[in-house]
């Protein structure tokens, strides 16, 4: 579903990404883990087209399309979902009338029918009693005043009303207690299935626990240098990212060639 | 009043003889007294309303344009302005089937179906008194207006079927010594509406009057004069388009409310004049004056505005809460894009007790526009126990416009009340990738915040005026990022 090949980004010039390789088939879920500024938040922002970065080299493509030719706008409508590590405000905005702005925009730019009020609504109805918001949240603007748990629930509602091909989670456990972190993965594995194809970047081997990894990558100094199974993760919890760092792996599990 | 030399100067009646044509449907260029008698006479009006118009004249031209608003434009050349022109066939329409059809047609390009709301009478009913270029077209419902006592027309009507109305109340809210352009306007007004509603009764539909400025170096001078009774109510709609032209357009209405007993005025406006282009050329100078006076007690104003048009806009609606227990509100929402600039704001003058304001104004600004909150707060030694809130908010869009904030505040009474916010933010580009990640476009991503930004100030207007607005929104915004 997701190739990406050799890519290079930087931001005000400088490298951040310095040839990122790594495909996702549909089903999938990988995690991406790294030392602070390894560029983990910098490769979803990448995929999901944010201007703040520059592409210099590389190519990515979804679907056998290529991704860095489209709008970020358009990649959200072509199935590309990222859940924010830092969700923004916007003051005035109820959540339900963005969300279905939202829904219906990118139904607008694959030329579906929009969707009505009422179908929205009930599918955000039953997506946050899922999510165990409370109903409140429907007419409250867009995470303003939200607690950071309240915040990622918010965003793992939008991505269970968007229902997107590929959803990037940008270290969606930060500043999450227990329970935040087992209804934001009950949301996520409720997505699972065939399908769907999850890139969860992330700190921490916790978040891992609920939201179990297929193949877990390590990122260090904007490139993979380390690709294991889902035991990986817990590794590297116990050895941290020095030795991998070094460039020596030593018993850390990789995957079967 | 009576040493005054301007006064000894009016009581010796005009004494010029005619040279202007007042068959003409355009006056020649220029400005002096014979203008003025012509204007007078071109609308038959008595010897009162022509002596008014001179000793306002008069003193105007011992006055200065002002100079401390945050705007900057070439000097005005008011000898380049014709001080009066009408559309053709104004005999007097009597329904729509007399109004010319070329009219109907700008009606309908400007949004105001008059037969279709003739139509939908029975569901909601608003009665439009159209002014285009001085002179009232068409006026709607005015029978049913009638009924309940309410009275609604062209004040150059006015003036004839109720002289005492308009004798008592004309210039007693914005006196003509008030400020250069009211003066100016009382000396050469051309139209505008005069309501008029009675002791008790509540104006059985929003009354409507859309403005637009038709031919090109006309300076548009209108008067309005609402006057409610105790215990009466009208919520009244102004707005208005131009279309696009090159030279600048001098507007400077007037505007006046009355709220006696414990009536209630709810004005809305939602203006929409040719801003100019890209680069500022073109575009109407709109310098406005607007007042009401809360005059019996628990009587309450209302201005709701949504200005998004002219070149320059200075403009404060002002309320002064003379009764005990009155309400004054001002909400405002000013966009300002490309060069546009707007001054503008409120005075609340709290004289008193027990009076109470609110003050939210919104201003947002982008390309290279410059926009400027200016407001009063005054609230004298009576006025125990006055309160204001205000919130005043800035929204910058792109870096290369500016927002200012020029409050103040006149307290002569230490059981005052006041409280004032104010917050100035940018829409950032976090904020706009993240509405776009959602899959909107850029254009709707600053359109949400935006509007999000706006929406204390939507909730206040009257439903249809509220689409109205956020549209005439977009429109202005566009091409405002990216």
């Amino acid at each position: 579903m997701l190739e990406i090949k050799n890519l290079h980004a930087s931001v005000n010039g400088s490298p951040i990404l310095r040839g990122i390789d790594l495909t996702v088939n549909k089903g999938e879920v990988h995690a991406i883990m790294g030392p602070n500024g390894a560029g983990k938040s910098t490769l979803s922002k990448v995929l999901a087209g944010s201007p703040e970065y520059e592409v210099t080299e590389g190519s990515v493509k979804l679907d056998g399309e290529d991704l860095l030719e489209m709008e970020a706008e358009e990649r959200a409508a072509a199935g590309v979902f990222m859940g924010f590590q830092y969700p923004i405000e916007v003051p005035g905005v109820a959540n339900s009338y963005f969300l279905r702005k939202a829904v219906n925009a990118q139904r607008k730019t694959r030329g579906e029918p929009e969707a009505s009020s009422v179908e929205i609504l009930r599918a955000m109805k039953k997506a946050m009693a899922f999510l165990e918001m409370d109903a409140g949240f429907r007419n409250r603007p867009v995470n303003v005043g939200f607690s950071g748990g309240e915040k990622k629930r918010n965003e793992i509602l939008q991505l269970l009303m968007l229902n997107p091909k590929l959803a990037l989670l940008d270290e969606t456990d930060s500043g999450l207690d227990i329970d935040a972190l087992r209804v934001v993965a009950k949301g996520v594995n409720s997505l699972r299935d065939p399908e769907h194809a999850f890139v969860v970047v992330t700190h921490y081997q916790r978040l891992l626990d609920y939201i179990v990894p297929d193949v877990v990558h390590v990122l260090v100094d904007g490139r993979i240098v380390h690709s294991g199974p889902r035991e990986l993760a817990l590794w590297l919890e116990e050895h941290g990212y020095g030795a991998i760092k070094a460039g020596d792996a030593g018993d850390a599990p990789r995957l079967e060639a | 009043m009576g040493n005054d030399p301007i006064d000894t100067q009016l009581s010796s009646s005009y004494k010029y003889g005619f040279s202007i044509d007042i068959e003409a449907d355009t006056f020649p260029p220029g400005l002096n007294e014979e203008i003025v008698a012509a204007l007078s006479a071109k609308k038959k009006e008595p010897e009162w309303l022509l002596q008014w118009r001179l000793k306002a004249f008069r003193h105007w031209q011992t006055m200065t344009e002002p100079t401390w608003a945050h705007v900057e434009h070439p000097p005005i050349d008011y000898q380049a302005i014709s001080y009066y022109s009408s559309p053709k066939d104004t005999d007097g329409p009597k329904s729509l089937d007399e109004v010319d059809p070329k009219l109907l047609e700008t009606f309908e390009k400007l949004g105001v179906p008059l037969h279709e709301r003739e139509a939908l009478a029975g569901v909601r009913k608003v009665a439009v008194d159209a002014v285009v270029d001085s002179v009232s077209v068409a006026t709607t419902f005015r029978k049913e207006l009638e009924e309940a006592g309410v009275i609604f027309m062209p004040i150059s009507e006015a003036v004839h079927a109720h002289p005492e109305l308009v004798k008592k109340y004309l210039g007693s809210v914005v006196p003509i010594y008030d400020n250069f352009f009211a003066a100016l306007n009382c000396a050469v007004f051309s139209d505008g509406t005069f309501v008029y509603v009675p002791k008790g009764v509540r104006c059985p539909m929003e009354l409507s009057t859309y403005f637009r400025i038709n031919e090109a170096m006309t300076g548009q001078f209108e008067r309005t004069l609402i006057v409610v009774e105790d215990e009466a109510y009208v919520s009244y709609l102004e707005g208005c388009t131009a279309p696009m032209r090159d030279e600048n357009q001098l507007h400077a209405a007037v505007v006046e409310l009355v709220a006696e007993g414990s009536g209630e005025i709810k004005y809305s406006t939602v203006q929409n004049w040719f801003p100019g282009d890209e680069e500022g050329k073109g575009g109407i100078y709109n310098f406005v004056t607007k007042r009401g006076i809360c005059k019996g007690n628990r009587s309450k104003i209302s201005w709701t505005q949504v200005e998004t048009g002219s070149a320059i806009t200075w403009k404060y609606p002002s309320v002064i809460l003379k009764g005990d227990d009155t309400v004054g509100e001002f909400y405002s929402i000013a966009v300002t894009n490309n060069r546009q600039q707007a001054d503008t704001g409120t005075k609340m003058i709290h004289l008193g007790r027990n009076t109470t304001s609110t003050i939210i104004s919104k201003g947002i600004a982008a390309g290279r526009s410059d926009q400027s909150y200016r407001g009063l707060v005054s609230m004298g030694r009576k006025a125990s126990n006055a309160r204001n809130y205000t919130q005043c908010d800035s929204l910058l869009i792109g870096k290369e416009c500016g927002a200012h904030t020029f409050p103040y505040v006149d307290v002569k009474n230490s059981s005052a009340q006041l409280e004032h916010e104010a917050t100035t933010s940018k829409v950032s580009d976090d904020q706009v990738f993240y509405l776009r990640q959602r899959g909107l476009s850029e254009e709707d991503a600053v359109q949400l915040i935006v509007n999000g930004f706006c929406k204390d100030v939507f909730r206040q207007l009257p439903m249809e005026f509220a689409v109205e607005a956020q549209k005439l929104l977009e429109v202005s915004l566009e091409g405002s990022v990216g």
